[in-house]
């Protein structure tokens, strides 16, 4: 059963369950788009997380008072999200100064660094959650051989746009940070954009696949990019083609 | 012709703040805004600003500023040392308008923070629907970070007319921060529960717009659910706990999602209250329940309206306001004094 938990005056947190879960989150997902076709004038934006999904409202709105009963009738009947997010195929380039931990998560594994990239580039990542800064998604499906608990010391920064992965996670900073999680490559392409209408790259329930490029093809797409040059629907992959499950 | 103000010295913590930057947390982007949205709005009615204007919030030092173009009404919310050219009168809590070349500089920030606002409002391009800085991630305000010498504000539409207002300074309620438990008080043991509501924390040094991290008693999490958790939703006001026990305050530039347990989270009629912090100050909380916290916000908005309403037309800048010289504004004419 859905739980209605307080997060002060102004949010509810309606909380699905306690795991990081495909199905689990399939069902944030449906409730998230339930609450947006629902249009209560007191919603002011929702939250999905992994687990739930957190509703900001004005406390002093018309129908404020009566907002968590109604979001927790809508718990109840908001059908899982059968549509996925848009899927993606993003280009990476792995190892070398782009992921300076690629070598040892492939030692730890007993893998070559290229049987690492192969598993990571036939893996579909579920987006759950934005957080951590602008546009940083969470994403799960790390294949559990692949799993590392994060760097004891974390790094005092980590270039933007590098991959990493700690546990069965999977993520791409946006921005220089410091930040603990074990990086294995970079994208060219930057995944909160400014200069676009919506500028995350990613949304909640997207779903992500790697492609390794080159250092030459990184370099053109990193220019272009930085020229705003690069349409971010040219990777975008079609709803019929081909898709790991 | 649009005025423009030119930076001569950004102060030390001085962003552009607006009302937030609400409808993009699902994307990870904080809300940000105004630490002290009610003072926000004060400093924003005496320059004649709808209330959520951009404006600039001060921290510690305030900046010095010159009006490079135009003619400028500025407002301050807020209790500083204040000087203007020309011998001009101005103090804390009213307005005065300022001719091109004219400069302001306002000193050390008492109390935490004041608001300067600037009639027609601060006219940088907005952001995702806000012109609020969001430091740690660069974004909003004047090239996402504090204000810095040779920024230049482009200032709002406005004609001001000479007329200059006041009001007494906007005062909080005191006593203890209100709390509605949750959205994890049941990962914590009865005993930090009883803590929370009884002992007295403390405002570290670790503090920023971000969030207060508390000394104090440790709150210890229920061994049976772990001291982490699987990260949901946040918002200012949460009181999160990280496995050592020291619980963070959230404020407005908060992360939008969190892994550490929330054991409560301050209502929104207090979250003004928690901009003044300081560290070394000392902090106590009350659980209050929802309908006491909404009546709070209620009586609060009331409160703001009718101090708006109260606002008071003052002799207008030149002229002789002894009032104000004799209240905050004696400095004015020593830093200035060697100007014709």
């Amino acid at each position: 059963m859905p739980r209605l938990l307080p997060l002060g005056d102004a949010a509810w947190t309606v909380e699905f369950g306690d795991a990081i879960d495909p199905a689990l989150h399939a069902r944030v997902m449906g409730f998230a788009r339930a609450l947006e076709e629902a249009a209560l004038p007191a919603v002011v934006e929702s939250v999905p997380t992994f687990r739930s999904c957190t509703v900001h409202f004005d406390p002093l709105a018309e129908g404020a008072d009566v907002l968590g009963d109604r979001l927790l009738e809508l718990a109840a009947s908001a059908p899982e999200a059968a549509i996925a997010g848009r899927r993606w195929r993003i280009p990476v380039l792995f190892g070398g100064e782009a992921g300076p931990d690629l070598a040892a998560l492939a030692a730890n594994c007993a893998l070559t660094e290229e049987a690492v990239v192969a598993r990571l580039c036939a893996t579909a990542f579920r987006v759950y959650m934005l957080g951590f800064m602008p546009g940083f998604p969470y994403m799960g499906g790390l294949p559990g051989e692949l799993a590392m608990p994060r760097l004891a010391t974390p790094r005092k920064t980590v270039p933007a746009r590098s991959l990493a992965v700690t546990g069965t996670l999977c993520a791409i900073y946006p921005f220089a940070s410091p930040g603990g999680w074990r990086l294995l490559g970079r994208t060219p392409l930057n995944v909160f954009d400014t200069r676009q209408s919506s500028p995350a790259l990613f949304a909640p329930g997207d779903e992500v696949m790697w492609q390794a490029v080159d250092s030459e093809a990184f370099a053109r797409m990193e220019a272009a990019d930085a020229q705003g040059l690069l349409a971010r629907e040219a990777f975008l992959v079609a709803p019929e083609a081909p898709w790991p499950r | 012709m649009a005025a423009v103000i030119e930076v001569v010295d950004g102060g030390l913590g001085t962003t552009l703040q607006d009302a937030g930057r609400p409808g993009f947390r699902r994307y990870g982007v904080a809300l940000s805004g105004a630490l002290e949205p009610l003072w926000l709005a004060c400093a924003n009615a005496l320059a004649g600003n709808p209330s959520g204007a951009a404006a600039l919030e001060l921290r510690l030092t305030g900046p010095r500023l010159r009006v490079a173009a135009g003619r400028v009404r500025f407002a301050l919310a807020g209790s500083a040392d204040v000087a203007v050219s020309r011998r001009l009168t101005f103090a804390p809590w009213q307005s005065v308008t300022l001719e091109e070349g004219d400069e302001l500089k306002i000193g050390a920030v008492r109390g935490g923070i004041a608001y300067l606002a600037i009639a027609g409002g601060i006219d940088t391009p907005p952001l995702l629907g806000s012109r609020a800085t969001h430091l740690r991630a660069g974004l909003g305000g004047v090239e996402g970070r504090a204000l810095a010498a040779g920024d230049h504000l482009p200032v709002g539409a406005d004609e001001p007319d000479g007329s200059e207002r006041r009001q007494s300074a906007f005062a909080h309620e005191d006593g203890p921060i209100r709390l509605l438990p949750g959205p994890q008080d049941d990962h914590f043991t009865p005993a930090a529960r009883r803590t929370l509501a009884e002992e007295e924390f403390i405002v570290s040094r670790d503090a920023d717009r971000m969030g207060l991290r508390l000394d104090g008693p440790a709150l210890t999490h229920d061994d049976r659910f772990g001291d982490e958790i699987i990260s949901d939703g946040v918002a200012p006001g949460a009181l999160q706990v990280p496995p050592d026990g020291r619980p963070i305050l959230l404020l407005a530039d908060c992360q939008t999602v969190g892994g550490y347990p929330k054991i409560a989270t301050a209502i929104g009629a207090d979250l003004p209250r928690l901009a003044h912090a300081l560290p070394g100050d000392r902090l106590r909380f009350a659980c209050v329940s929802r309908e006491q916290a909404v009546a709070a916000r209620r009586a609060q908005q009331a409160r703001l309206a009718a101090w708006i309403e109260g606002i008071a037309p003052c002799a207008p800048a030149g002229g002789l306001d002894e009032a104000a010289l004799y209240s905050a504004n004696l400095i004015s004419g020593a830093l200035y004094s060697e100007e014709p």
